[in-house]
């Protein structure tokens, strides 16, 4: 049989057997099961009413355990076995610590999880806002949407491309170095690759500075809040402080840099950097992301409230940070936790791009190799056991977050 | 000299003009009401002084500065919106703090004039709260607090009790005239669509209707002499009984012979050149009293509605598009399909021609 034919007849087999199911079911429940009528007949629509919900959920129940619910056990078991099946207890997990590709895996992870949502998050909303209120701000948003559509592998095929090195006398088709072999050093060069970049990191410098400066004050200032708020107020400063160190060595780096002009640059052999090349890729797809659900709660900022604010004297900077973001804070943390989420388990962008060679391996692709490359399933079950235990709190919080938005 | 001017003041959505001709002087410590039915422009006047709509012609001053394009912060003008706008992100005390905040006020003073204003509204036991923690007449208190501490010339508000219960809207009511007598040097503008509220708290009444002004005056004003039919329907209710006749008699005293065969005596002047001329007769239900002489109204009553102090009848004379309505005093449902004849105080009888008063020309 044609493969074609052979997805349409599944497709119609599937959905097919999907509705055949609930209406089967239901018949049988209200015609067989619980007839409404007789002497009983009151309490039988009660009952079937009762068992309803559970019939329509059962098959999804029965496939999330089967699918979900029981490889997590299966895999946390696996994970306590060594190659040949014996149990060796958390022998795995010690030997995992010990590889520098794990720690590097995890570190690479650590800085995905700080940067990828936070930009991702800033420039949705930064879209959101800027396109609200234009003519072609709906086009503007369509076009930011777009890589939505594209699945991971082919975004990272379109910025390996852009990533893409030639030799010095070919013509790049890379952009990023046709772009970059247009500098040669002199004035303009410096101006746009190291003083407005230097600017850049500055003012980011300031910013987080003072936002973990806003984050940390309330901690002596109000005594009513919770040790859990506590804790992440100082978990907050805490990245904010690493940020301001890391972003310091930064602004260092661009001050002294001594850049190799009119080479050619291998963009995604560059320790260190080449992981913020591959960010790049999953920044580009969860903007539009964030932007479509951060401009729908903008758009559910009451009119009156702006207004108000507008006859207080706000500035359009004033209303934006001091009116409508405070108010759309829920969505802001829902829509982060659900990119934090997507970052821990990312996967193919690095499979795709580098593999990670040169320093970029991140857990899922580490636990990847394990599992089909080394075939040492027990490692693998392992990777997966620690990228489980990083989501789980996230998802908790996520989950819990976008019901209390839903109220 | 007028705190507030407006001059030929229009609003003008592309094509559409919603509002034009608007001329207005509205003097300091003023309490002017707008009302008007709904989709008048009643609201949009308002916000166009508060600066949230462009002013599409005309001039608009504010103590003899133009204010057409002074940004809305800068106007000297506060405003309590019906939602009541307050932040929901924000305590009571940071919402009204927020525009002196914003104004760059040192602590002690911002604290000062929270603290005023919270006394005065007795806010102070709430200063703690989010707005969600409050009820519907906190939060109208704290919407008016956070107008008051910025100490305006003018306060607007836009249908500020349409949001409460109808008790609580009396007391919010009663508030904001003491509020007004606390600060009698404040000029403030209220929209509203409730006649009560219009009658009871207004130094003037603005009538607006059809995208212009139909009428400004007191409230007795617009009570007693109405300048055209749609203030003398508007204003009062159950609204005024129109009925049409011709003029039999001019003079001082003007008699007009109605189309369903009765008679009115009115004080309102007439020449002679009006004999025969086609007017309306209008008598508000509440000056209706039976009568013995020549009535002006006569016809059997189709239904009667005791409200305890008065009794409301429904009468169909012969010849009149619109039942006539009568208030009298006290219980008579007994009056129910009788016969009655009804007659008014010439004094109160009002005459009106081409949809304009006769007293006015």
């Amino acid at each position: 049989m044609h493969p074609a034919l052979q997805a349409i007849l599944v497709i119609l087999g599937g959905v097919g057997g999907c509705v055949g199911y609930f209406y089967a079911s239901n018949l049988i429940l209200d015609k067989v099961l619980f007839p409404a009528r007789g002497p009983q007949a009151g309490r039988n629509i009660n009952r079937a009413n009762l068992v309803r919900p559970w019939l329509f959920l059962a098959p999804a129940l029965a496939a999330l355990t089967l699918y979900l619910a029981y490889p997590v056990f299966a895999t946390f078991w696996r994970s306590l076995l060594n190659q040949a099946g014996q149990f060796v207890g958390l022998a795995n997990y010690a030997k995992m610590a010990h590889e520098p590709k794990f720690t590097e895996a995890l570190g690479n992870n650590l800085l995905w999880l700080i940067v990828v949502p936070a930009a991702a998050t800033g420039f949705g909303l930064l879209a959101a806002q800027l396109t609200d209120r234009i003519r072609w701000g709906n086009l503007a948003k369509s076009l930011i949407f777009m890589p939505m559509a594209i699945s991971f592998v082919g975004a990272s095929v379109i910025f390996k491309l852009i990533y893409d090195t030639r030799e010095a006398n070919l013509p790049q088709i890379g952009i990023l170095n046709a772009l970059w072999l247009k500098a040669e050093g002199g004035i303009g060069s410096v101006l746009i690759l190291q003083l407005l970049p230097f600017a850049l990191v500055v003012s980011l410098i300031a910013g987080f500075a003072y936002l973990g400066w806003l984050v940390l004050r309330p901690l002596w200032r109000r005594r009513d809040e919770t040790a859990w708020i506590r804790v992440g107020r100082v978990i907050g400063a805490a990245v904010a402080v690493f940020l301001v160190i890391e972003l310091a060595s930064w602004a260092y780096g661009i001050a002294t840099a001594d850049l190799p002009y009119g080479q050619p640059q291998a963009w995604l052999q560059i320790p260190y950097w080449n992981n913020f090349f591959l960010m790049a890729v999953l920044i580009w797809i969860q903007t539009g992301f964030a932007m479509v659900i951060l401009s729908a709660a903008l758009r559910g900022v009451p009119e009156d409230t702006i207004e108000a604010a507008v006859l207080d004297g706000a500035n359009p900077f004033q209303i934006f940070f001091r009116i409508k973001v405070p108010q759309i804070v829920g969505t802001i943390v829902v829509v982060w936790t659900t990119i934090t989420i997507t970052v821990l388990k990312v996967f193919d962008i690095v499979y795709a791009m580098t593999n990670g060679q040169w320093e970029t391996q991140v857990l899922a692709n580490y636990m990847y190799d394990k599992l089909f490359r080394a075939f040492d399933w027990g490692m693998g079950a392992a990777a997966a056991m620690v990228i489980m235990a990083l989501v789980t709190p996230i998802l908790v919080w996520n989950v819990w977050n976008a019901r209390r938005e839903m109220r | 000299m007028a705190d507030l001017v407006l001059k030929g003041v229009e609003k003008a959505y592309g094509e559409v003009k919603v509002l034009s001709g608007i001329d207005l002087e509205i003097q300091k410590g003023e309490l002017i009401v707008f009302v008007g039915p709904s989709g008048c422009g009643k609201s949009t006047l308002l916000r166009m002084i508060a600066g949230l709509e462009q002013i599409t012609g005309g001039d608009f001053h504010i103590d003899g500065q133009r204010m057409n394009d002074v940004p809305p912060a800068q106007r000297g003008i506060a405003m309590v919106f019906q939602s009541y706008a307050l932040y929901p992100h924000m305590t009571v005390r940071d919402n009204m703090a927020f525009a002196l905040k914003l104004a760059g006020k040192s602590q002690a003073e911002i604290a000062a004039a929270v603290d005023k204003a919270a006394k005065m509204l007795q806010l102070t036991p709430y200063l703690d709260r989010l707005p969600k923690a409050l009820s519907g007449g906190q939060r109208q208190r704290v919407a008016i607090g956070r107008a008051i501490v910025r100490a305006p010339k003018v306060y607007l508000f836009d249908e500020p009790l349409s949001n409460l219960d109808a008790a609580l809207r009396v007391a919010t009511r009663i508030e904001i005239a003491q509020l007004k007598e606390q600060m009698p040097d404040s000029t403030m503008i209220y929209v509203t669509h409730d006649q009560v509220e219009a009658m009871t708290l207004a130094s003037r009444i603005v009538v607006l209707a059809g995208g212009g002004i139909a009428q400004v005056g007191t409230p007795l004003d617009l009570y007693e002499r109405p300048e055209n039919e749609f203030v003398a329907q508007f204003i009062g209710s159950p609204a005024m009984n129109l009925t049409p006749g011709e003029v039999v008699e001019t003079g001082a005293e003007t008699v007009v012979k109605l189309a369903n065969g009765g008679m009115a005596r009115s004080h309102v002047p007439t020449q002679p050149g009006d004999l025969g001329r086609t007017v309306n007769v209008g008598v508000r239900p509440e000056d209706l009293h039976e009568t013995e002489g020549t009535p002006i109204f006569h016809g059997p009553v189709e239904i009667t509605e005791a409200l305890g102090e008065v009794t409301l009848l429904y009468l169909k004379p012969d010849g009149t598009a619109h039942p006539v309505i009568a208030k009298l005093p006290g219980i008579r449902p007994e009056l129910r399909r009788q016969e009655v004849r009804l007659g008014a105080d010439p004094a109160k009888v009002h005459l009106f021609a081409e949809g304009r008063s006769l007293l006015y020309r």
